[in-house]
């Protein structure tokens, strides 16, 4: 299969691309690592007339932790994350979840920023960034605005980003002492999208009680949902077993699963509850908890 | 779709659509080549430069056959347009033989029996030079993980990983 005819520009600035994008609405997508877009090309999902690819930015690419945020560029390999060891050691959930996009080769051409603004609620990064409460750099013709994830995802396939705009960095809260999250995925098979993931994030003070908690979920619904009473009823607490056990009740009851080829609904949400209950354990035990 | 319903693709090819000019190095060589801006790049190494060792299999980024180092990282050729190795290296099994001499890949696969059909074996092996160049001594798990974009149909994978010790062993840091 070979995609629909389209024509190719590969600018050297993110400026240059969005003057792109505006003399071209609506015909033109940005190109990153290509991962998802051109298998719907390829499928005539998508026909874009115009491909605008920001790969060849070296500005986008950088994995950059400062004293309030962890920054993320857009252009950012899933591999290089993969390989930080900023991200290995401090921000775990992104190291659990970008071992479970797609497979090995993939991740050496998919981006961080094509994973997170692509939405598709099968990709795995969005629910991290909902748990940890990530926020989104957007530039376009107005120049920079900052889009909490929470607000970006609206329906399938549908975000928050206007058509002359380009996500260029990602920030998440630094990781404080206490801290700790989890990304959970149960697939068929390596380079599926997940039956369903969880991801989890978990801060707690000296004592050991809760004092935030985010949970999100991947490919449950037509977007990534957050499970808000789930992590709200673990805030406050010192939590056991019970209160993991009850929060994954209240995740699954959050979760809008379709019956498909990945099983029945009902299959799904049993899914999700295990899946938190567990990753709350990984988390809890990241952060330096102890039952 | 079958393979004989693709196209063939040769420079200049009346398929429609805007071209450009790429520099792309493939096993050493430079080549300057005017290709459809949605030229794939297995399409690319294989009707353009008429090299078919690199395999399509799936042709929907599952299997990995068509597996080829870019800029020495294993891709799936089948989803990298032309344009977007352009003024980049790819390397491919053409290349992995040198002045007669098999690479050690080659020689564990050959030692080990890695393959039986043989359909999976380029990209198999693009897979494990990438590995091996990063990692000289990866235990099973990192093999069996780094090799999980790569579908064989054949060998229930125990030979292919064999191979790839083999490999690890013979050249103590396969390039």
């Amino acid at each position: 299969m070979i995609p629909p005819k389209f024509d190719y520009h590969a600018p050297g600035t993110v400026d240059e691309a969005i003057g792109l994008l505006q003399k071209n609405a609506g015909d033109a997508k940005v190109l990153a690592g290509g991962q998802s877009l051109l298998p719907l090309m390829k499928l005539r999902l998508a026909e874009p007339k115009m491909l605008i690819d920001i790969s060849r930015i070296a500005k986008l690419s950088y994995i950059q932790e400062d004293p309030e945020l962890l920054r993320v560029g857009a252009a950012t390999k899933i591999n290089d994350l993969n390989d930080s060891q900023v991200i290995r050691s401090r921000y775990p959930m992104l190291a659990d979840a970008g071992a479970h996009i797609a497979d090995p080769l993939v991740r050496n051409m998919g981006t961080v920023g094509g994973n997170v603004c692509h939405g598709d609620p099968g990709n795995d990064l969005p629910a991290c960034m909902l748990a940890i409460g990530a926020r989104y750099v957007v530039r376009g013709p107005k120049g920079d605005r900052t889009i909490a994830a929470k607000e970006f995802y609206r329906d399938t396939f549908v975000t928050a980003l206007d058509p002359a705009e380009i996500l260029t960095e990602v920030q998440i809260p630094k990781a404080q002492n206490g801290d700790g999250g989890a990304y959970m995925k149960m697939e068929r098979k390596v380079g599926d999208f997940a039956i369903a993931a969880v991801a989890v994030h978990l801060r707690l003070d000296s004592k050991g009680t809760v004092t935030s908690a985010g949970i999100a979920l991947t490919n449950v619904g037509p977007t990534v949902l957050m499970a808000g009473k789930a992590a709200s009823s673990l805030v406050g607490h010192k939590p056991t077993d019970a209160d993991f056990l009850a929060a994954g009740k209240l995740a699954a009851e959050a979760a809008q699963p379709a019956s498909d080829m990945r099983g029945p609904a009902e299959f799904k949400k049993g899914i999700v509850q295990t899946l938190t209950r567990r990753a709350l354990h990984l988390a809890w035990g990241r952060a330096g908890g102890k039952s | 779709m079958a393979s004989t319903a693709i196209p063939r693709l040769t420079a200049g090819a009346p398929m429609g659509g805007p071209t450009r000019m790429v520099h792309i190095t493939v096993n050493d060589v430079p080549f300057a080549i005017e290709v459809q801006d949605r030229t794939l790049l297995v399409h690319f190494l294989r009707d353009t430069l008429g090299m078919t060792g690199t395999h399509i299999g799936c042709d929907t980024t599952h299997c990995g056959a068509c597996t080829v180092l870019l800029d020495d990282r294993p891709v799936k050729s089948c989803t990298v347009l032309a344009v977007q190795a352009d003024g980049r290296k790819v390397r491919t099994v053409e290349g992995l033989e040198s002045g007669g001499k098999l690479h050690p890949v080659q020689e564990g696969f050959t030692a080990e029996h890695g393959l039986q059909c043989g359909f999976c074996t380029p990209g198999m092996m693009m897979t494990s030079v990438a590995l091996l160049a990063k990692n000289p001594n990866p235990t099973e798990d990192e093999i069996r993980h780094a090799i999980s974009g790569n579908l064989c149909r054949c060998t229930g994978y125990m030979n292919i990983v064999k191979a790839i010790q083999h490999a690890a062993k013979a050249s103590g840091g396969a390039k």
